[in-house]
């Protein structure tokens, strides 16, 4: 077996989905190799380089790569793929965006969002918002898939340093062009990594009371998520809508305010290891899932919650 | 500008699904089916280019049974001009539903194609990055926003981290999110006309494209169910519940 992984990093630090993701690999067996892509990216490769397991870590360094267009990053994997059994990618945005177009390119079919390895042919997935869970088989040449990575532990890092290869094949595309972003500014946790998470939907009112939410945050250092309806009515930004089709996410404890949980809410947070919910109504179906039910005015339950804590 | 839109017959948002007791699939029996909330967006886009006159022709193209005919005229209600339907009732796995879609490209010719990002029953995001790669275009995924200026389309894409701007050349592909548009509801003249919009009728077997699925399904389970909860009284029982019982906070 000879799994790949390709990293994910904000320029200076790789993405704790990445350390998921190599757990993930691992546990199919062999050699693991880890691939960055972008530019002027040497504080990653140090950091990526202490990734306890890492075989090679291949490096490409250059402004084709520098804001992880598909149409570029796909070309390089396709030169390096038939070196690998195995190409595993963290089931983001980035990933998600990356992957299928290699796999077309490469002609194989792609696994989405893999939460366990049976073995390295036989993987399970969720499907129908996760009401339902798929065991596949798959034999192909090089098996593609992204992992979900609330269903693997990061990897640790260690003092030993991975071999680094730099590879200088630059692919370049004149069709598409990135032009900005507008990238979400917070001092709190990030959602998919955090240990406490607090969302809060359509029952929130306004994006103004938000700050009852997110005063309960400070107070937990958790991060703040959000229902799709709270993200639609602009309550919330769209980075912070948790679900089917926003972020998958596990922590320890989750609160859910003013959230109904619809099963496409429930899909992105009924994993986490304790629930608590807040609602008015207490036929809400969020309270079939929570250890822990509220049945108040949040505008009453969240400022007492932020004194008690 | 001539846009395609896929649609895909799906089992209805609202419905929570059952898995069959001897664990070879989902219950479909008398299932309510709807077309795939991402492609009623993706619809909805192509006829507002059409309104803006910055399309001239909107035509969408479903892969799947017989039935999928009922999801292309709920499109066509909404008003796209006519519809294809590759008829089969193989379970099509995206890189196949791509391919059929990158022959229809290849025929058709059109500028724009727009996909779902998702679609909700086998949450595989991929058709439109595959297609994307298929026929050699730019791929724009997740939008949240879309304006055409002559040969190049400006989007917005929904990443994990923010918002992203990107410009394509045309032709393109792209894939829509939640936020892209909200979807009109079909007037009643409007759906009696499309009841005489054109549904072109072929068979997905036809293409010579080997069709045969690639990812073997063992088996499809009930995820466990999480237990049962308590109810407190009071947001200090709560507290005191989470730092004693739970041991979280
Ligand atoms: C294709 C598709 C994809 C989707 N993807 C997602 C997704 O990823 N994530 C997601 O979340 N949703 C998603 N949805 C939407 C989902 O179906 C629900 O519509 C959404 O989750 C509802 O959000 P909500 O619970 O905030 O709103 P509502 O269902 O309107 O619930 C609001 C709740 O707030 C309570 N409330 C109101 N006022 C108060 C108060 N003062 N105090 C306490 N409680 C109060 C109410 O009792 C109610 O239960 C998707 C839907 C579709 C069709
Ligand atoms: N059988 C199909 N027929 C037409 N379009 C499809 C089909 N399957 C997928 N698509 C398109 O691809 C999008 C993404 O689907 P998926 O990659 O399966 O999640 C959908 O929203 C549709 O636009």
């Amino acid at each position: 077996m000879r799994p790949l992984v390709i990293a994910e990093h904000q320029q200076q630090t790789l993405d704790a989905a990445t350390l998921s993701t190599v757990t993930a690999a691992q546990q199919i067996g062999g050699k693991v190799d880890l691939l960055i892509c972008g530019e002027n990216i040497s504080s990653v490769v140090d950091q990526a380089a202490k990734i306890e397991g890492i075989y090679q870590l291949l490096v490409a360094d250059h402004v084709c790569y520098k804001d992880q267009l598909a149409e570029n990053t796909s070309k390089l994997l396709l030169t390096l793929s038939e070196n690998y059994t195995h190409i595993f990618a963290a089931a983001t945005t980035q990933g998600k965006n990356l992957l299928p177009r290699l796999a077309a390119l490469l002609d194989v079919p792609q696994l989405s969002e893999i939460i366990q390895i049976i073995d390295a042919n036989t993987f399970v997935r969720p499907i129908y918002a996760g009401n339902a869970l798929a065991t596949v088989q798959l034999e192909e040449a090089t098996i593609l898939a992204t992992v979900r990575s609330t269903a693997f532990d990061a990897v640790p890092f260690c003092d030993d340093q991975a071999v680094i290869v730099y590879l200088d094949d630059v692919h370049e595309n004149d069709l598409s062009r990135f032009i900005a972003e507008d990238l979400s500014q917070s001092d709190r946790p990030e959602l998919g990594a955090a240990r406490i998470v607090v969302s809060g939907g359509r029952g929130m009112g306004s994006g103004d009371n938000f700050s009852l939410l997110n005063n309960v945050a400070d107070k937990l250092g958790a991060a703040v998520g959000a229902s799709r309806a709270a993200v639609d009515a602009g309550f919330a930004a769209n980075d912070m809508q948790v679900g089917q089709t926003g972020k998958i996410v596990a922590p320890e404890l989750y609160i859910a305010v003013g959230i109904s949980g619809a099963i496409q809410h429930l899909a992105g947070m009924k994993d986490s290891k304790v629930i608590v919910a807040i609602n008015q109504d207490a036929d809400a179906p969020i309270f079939q899932v929570a250890d822990y039910g509220l049945v108040s005015d949040l505008f009453e339950s969240l400022p007492q919650l932020e004194q008690l804590l | 500008m001539k846009i395609l839109v896929a649609v895909k017959r799906v089992v209805d948002a609202n419905i929570k699904v059952r898995v069959l007791s001897d664990e070879t699939g989902i219950d479909m029996n008398d299932t309510k089916m709807a077309l795939n909330p991402f492609c009623e967006i993706a619809v909805e886009e192509a006829i507002r280019l059409k309104e803006s006159g910055s399309a001239s022709e909107v035509i969408v193209v479903s892969i799947g049974p017989e039935k999928s005919q009922e999801q292309l005229r709920t499109a066509l209600a909404l008003g796209a001009d006519r519809a294809i339907l590759l008829q089969t009732d193989q379970v099509i796995e995206p890189l196949s539903v791509a391919k059929l879609l990158a022959k229809l490209v290849q025929e058709e010719q059109p500028e724009l194609v727009i996909l779902g990002k998702q679609s909700i029953d086998s949450d595989n995001n991929q058709t439109a990055q595959m297609l994307a790669a298929l026929t050699g275009r730019p791929q724009g995924t997740f939008i949240s926003q879309l304006s055409v200026d002559n040969s190049a389309i400006h989007i917005t894409r929904e990443v994990d981290n923010g918002l992203q701007k990107l410009s394509l050349q045309l032709p393109a592909v792209v894939s829509v999110d939640l936020r892209l548009n909200e979807p009109r509801f079909a007037s009643l003249p409007s759906i009696m006309k499309a009841k005489r919009k054109p549904i072109d009728r072929r068979s997905a077997e036809s293409f010579g494209i080997d069709l045969s699925p690639r990812i073997k399904h063992l088996k499809i389970t009930t995820p466990a169910e999480r237990k049962s909860g308590q109810l407190v009284a009071s947001v200090a029982e709560l507290v005191g519940k989470l730092k004693l019982e739970a041991e979280v906070i």
